[in-house]
């Protein structure tokens, strides 16, 4: 083995060690927040949807109400020039 | 649609805590050598870890063939350089009363690649792209971590003596 590997191996040693102690409380919170972070990520999704269906229905409504794309009747006359 | 969101939660749930129950006595210590304290005595590393893992719980329907566990780790990762020297700062202080972890002596980067190197297997490449730092940057920390964490062990007894001689 060439000296960095045993380094390597030295560093490791130093690292592994026992695990210690996984407080018993830990998994519980991990779920409660876990938990409120998901609701509020679906309740997110969930609202954005809301606001789109409700501009775009909007949308629908005002269209067909104004109908933008009749051509409005011409309100100028072209200048008569050259009688 | 409601039944089918219980059993999902149920399903989540028992999913999850079969999870926890085999990776976190690892993802503990791997979070108390970033954070270089003491193992019966590591608030931090507990508080970044159980962010991770509630982030985790969060994208577990999400992950479907990813690993979780590398969720966790990436997570417990990314928190840990972004905890910023306002965390590390505070951390000193406490240290200064108490012992310390193995890697005490060391920077904040040059722990979070020695941990995810050596401890956790990640390659060199991988560990860049994950900190968002250049290959070069990580090898340079690397080698500094080792000679420094060497070096200080050369220097006195091994194990639990040397901690105690850092802090002192």
């Amino acid at each position: 083995m060439s000296p960095p590997d045993r380094k390597e191996v030295q560093i490791r040693r130093i690292l592994d060690g026992p695990p210690p102690a996984v407080p018993p409380r830990m998994y519980a919170d991990a779920v409660r927040r876990g938990g409120r972070l998901l609701r509020r990520r679906r309740w997110t999704r969930r609202l954005a949807w809301v606001l789109f269906t409700l501009a775009l229905l909007a949308l629908v409504i005002w269209a067909s109400l104004e109908q933008p794309w009749v051509v409005p009747p011409s309100e100028t006359t072209p200048p008569l020039t050259g009688w | 649609m409601r039944q089918r969101q219980a059993t999902q939660d149920a399903r989540r749930a028992r999913e999850f805590e079969a999870f926890v129950a085999g990776a976190a006595g690892r993802l503990l210590h791997a979070a108390t050598l970033l954070t270089a304290e003491p193992p019966d005595d590591s608030p931090r590393a507990r508080r970044l870890l159980t962010a991770a893992l509630a982030h985790t719980y969060a994208c577990w329907d999400r992950l479907r063939g990813d690993d979780p566990y590398e969720h966790a780790r990436q997570e417990l990762a990314t928190r840990f350089a972004r905890g910023g020297w306002h965390a590390e700062l505070a951390a000193s202080l406490r240290r200064r009363g108490g012992g310390t972890g193995v890697l005490a002596r060391l920077s904040p980067q040059e722990r979070l690649v020695l941990v995810l190197r050596f401890y956790e297997g990640v390659a060199e490449e991988q560990t860049a792209a994950q900190l968002g730092l250049p290959r070069e940057r990580v090898r340079a920390l690397t080698l500094r971590g080792m000679s420094a964490l060497l070096s200080g062990r050369r220097s006195g007894p091994p194990g639990p003596g040397a901690a105690v001689r850092m802090a002192s």
